[in-house]
């Protein structure tokens, strides 16, 4: 299009992304614009399609665990969960007290790292430069519990089926302590920037209102949906691993707009500490993975004197855990909202089929029905308050 | 001026009689040469100031790599600039193109001219000198808006369609809050509203909600956060600068900065009485007038630093809003109350 088209002030189209600022990743966006408004918005995705979907059932169940990392990199762990969930559901796996709570508290500690992100960058989009650094400076803290656990700082591979890897070191307990009653602060400094920051509401207040019909109607989930007023979160309504031992709040917003939502993410903020304090409390000792070893690789120190722990973990490591048949699905609240596994086992050591349901697909899909209307400055503080990750969205 | 007798005396020396004339010219050469080479250096300095504290509210250390506190980097971001290729679009006027960078950087520079340092110390000292500072300033959205147009890009055109209102709804609020310093003044000459704030800085009279006034349309005409919507990196990538590279580039951005520091010092002229010292006593008014003015606008550019680090950014329709219903109303009716001022009190001005 010439530079006189543009000028004569008929609808202009726009690529918003994939190599934009705020495009989140590799969100292509094309806007259609009548001056500065949007009339049109059509988000293109695919761009960072993997095939994770198909690669999962060539790979054993062990194999196909990191792949769930590397959906919503922002929060890795949650995902292995919903996946490692879903196994042991078809395999009817109890799992230890102590590896569900070392689940909870890395859960937790997976919600706060999203939110940490999403939410300062919502404010990056809307301009706020200095929220971003003082959030990362937590994550940062946040990754190196990632790494002291498993050993990685992103791409943990931690949860495994039948609990998680390794017990945690008893020192890092501590550390995870200290940082729970430091972080509020943290909150406490960005909320000061951010919350009663005219500037901030005015981007924020009534823009991208999602009512509680149309949240259902899209399948929205997670802070979209508890947005819009209604009371849903799986961690409550089907509580799984030890949840329902937990005291817990859920915020539930009243207007469904990008304002709500940003409250609403740090206040998810302060309930995790809550949780993740109380994990500390009550983890009882224990083993951190189930007994079972035709499913969970043996110790390594049983290997050392019995035969038979060796082959398990010969087996374990080559072959894979053969899954009953059967189909399942489950979902866990991941931070972004219902991050779900529907699980197809032939019987053999790989999945027949791996459907995922990530969140951020459904609340993509409703940025049109959203941005429609408002500026083209109000796209990315839309696109930043419905909190996508590519990752989980091309798979 | 010294530099005249100067420069007769160097040419007698080798037996030329100079005129008057040119030796007015070649003094006056020289004078601008070592203002703008200070000029230059100073930005330098202040470019990274900007960083320094934009990092330290970030908890981040800034540029500390190149020279002993990274008091080098902005030298090395220079020759950076300098010697990277100047890339221009195929598809743009390639003589807008890179005409509107330059009229960007000789605009914010030239306007320099008649900013007095210190007493008597100004290369201009005409007596419209507000003036002339506002129709300098006024053309400075001319190099943006071309900038944006030359580019034929939808980014940079969006961009340079947002500066051109920007700038008008604030020049505005801008001229009115200077209408109401040159009634209290008396005078369009820069060096005499300074001298008339001898006994009293407006800051501290009824014009300082007009200093409040004139500090955040100052933001909004030098494009500084929260007004940076030419730029407005999360929504339109860098805005008039995104197909700008190397050289064409580093005009921009040091005419930007050149604006930010000449903001800075109509800030300390207009309301802080310039090169004067707080107080006219010993310690104080012993200090040269050029380092309490260079002093104060090292002082106004870190409120410049901080808002960049501490604000969100404002919508289009937002900035309009403050700009047309907010500060005009209020500069036009403080226009009247500082005219009022000055009938009822004619000998206790300036608070």
């Amino acid at each position: 299009m010439s530079t006189n088209a543009l000028a004569e002030g008929t609808k202009t189209t726009i690529n918003f992304g994939p190599q934009h600022p705020s495009a989140h990743g590799v969100l292509r966006l094309i806007l259609d614009l009548d001056g500065e408004v949007v009339t049109r918005a059509d988000p293109h995705i695919g761009l960072l399609h993997r095939g994770t979907e198909k690669l999962i059932e060539h790979k054993t169940y062990l194999q196909a665990t990191p792949y769930f990392d590397r959906l919503d990199y922002v929060a890795p762990m949650n995902q292995e969960h919903a996946f490692v969930m879903a196994a042991e559901k078809l395999l009817g796996l109890e799992i230890p007290k102590r590896g569900q709570y070392i689940r909870v508290l890395y859960s937790e500690i997976g919600r706060i790292l999203n939110h940490l992100l999403n939410v300062t960058s919502q404010a990056l989009d809307c301009g706020a430069l200095t929220p971003p650094l003082w959030g990362w400076e937590e994550r940062e803290k946040l990754m190196v519990f990632y790494e002291r656990a498993c050993g990685a700082r992103l791409h943990a591979n931690y949860f495994r089926v039948g609990g998680v890897h390794q017990d945690l070191p008893p020192d890092l307990l501590d550390d995870i302590r200290a940082f729970c009653h430091r972080f509020p602060k943290v909150l406490d400094d960005i909320e000061c920037l951010l919350t009663e920051n005219r500037i901030f509401k005015q981007r924020n207040v009534d823009i991208a209102v999602v009512t509680r019909e149309e949240a259902e109607a899209c399948g929205m989930t997670g802070v979209m949906l508890r947005s819009a007023g209604v009371h849903w979160d799986l961690r409550r309504n089907q509580p799984y691993e030890c949840y329902n031992e937990l005291d817990f709040k859920i915020p539930v917003g009243k207007n469904g707009d990008c304002y709500d939502r940003y409250v609403m993410r740090m206040e998810e903020m302060r309930q995790s500490v809550h949780i993740m304090l109380q994990c500390l409390d009550k983890m009882p000792e224990g083993p951190v993975m189930a007994e079972n070893h035709k499913v969970v690789p043996p110790r390594r120190g049983e290997m050392k004197k019995s035969m038979e722990a060796l082959i398990h973990h010969f087996k374990l490591y080559t072959e894979g855990a053969h899954v009953p048949a059967g189909e399942v699905y489950t979902a866990v609240e991941a931070p972004k909202g219902e991050f779900g596994v529907y699980l197809v086992s032939d019987g053999s050591n790989r999945p027949y089929r791996c459907k995922i349901r990530a969140p951020g697909y459904a609340h993509l899909q409703a940025l049109n029905h959203l941005c429609r209307g408002h500026m083209l400055a109000d796209v990315a503080a839309v696109v930043g308050s419905i909190d996508i990750v590519f990752g989980e969205i091309d798979r | 001026m010294a530099l005249i007798g100067f420069f007769t005396w160097l040419f007698s020396l080798v037996g030329i009689t100079l005129p008057y004339g040119w030796a007015w010219f070649l003094s006056y050469a020289v004078f601008i040469l070592i203002y703008a080479v200070v000029l230059l250096v100073m930005l330098a300095f202040i470019l990274l100031f900007d960083r320094k504290v934009w990092a330290a509210v970030q908890l981040r250390r800034g540029p500390n790599v190149v020279g002993a506190f990274g008091l080098l980097q902005s030298f090395a971001d220079f020759f950076k600039f300098a010697f990277k290729e100047v890339v221009i679009p195929s598809s743009s006027n390639k003589g807008l193109f890179l005409f509107a960078p330059l009229l960007t950087f000789t605009l914010a520079f030239i306007a320099f001219a008649v900013v007095p340092v210190a007493h008597g110390w100004v290369i201009a000292n005409i007596n419209v000198g507000v003036l002339y500072l506002f129709a300098i300033s006024s053309l400075g959205v001319y190099g943006i808006i071309m900038g944006g147009w030359a580019s034929n890009s939808k980014y940079p055109f969006l961009s340079s369609m947002r500066s051109a209102a920007q700038m008008v709804s604030y020049e505005v609020s801008i001229g009115f809050v200077m209408v109401t310093v040159l009634i209290f003044a008396g005078s369009l000459n820069l060096s005499k509203i300074v001298e008339a704030q001898r006994h009293g800085w407006y800051a501290f009279s009824i014009l300082f909600p007009m200093m409040v006034v004139f500090f955040v349309s100052a933001l909004a005409e030098t494009n500084r956060p929260p007004f940076d919507l030419v730029e407005a990196e999360s929504e339109l990538v860098a805005g008039f600068m995104v197909e700008y590279s190397s050289t064409p580039y580093l005009l921009f951005m040091i005419g930007e900065y050149f604006s930010i520091v000449l903001m800075c010092a109509l800030l300390s002229i207009l309301f802080f009485g310039g090169w004067l010292p707080p107080v006219d006593i010993w310690p104080l008014n012993a200090v040269p007038g050029v380092i309490w003015f260079i002093a104060k606008v090292w002082f106004f550019f870190f409120f410049f630093a901080m808002v960049k680090a501490f604000v969100p950014r404002y919508r289009y329709d937002q900035l309009m809003r403050l700009g047309w219903k907010v500060f005009l109303p209020l500069s036009l009716v403080w226009v009247v109350v500082a005219a009022g001022w000055v009938l009822y009190f004619p000998n206790g001005i300036g608070g």
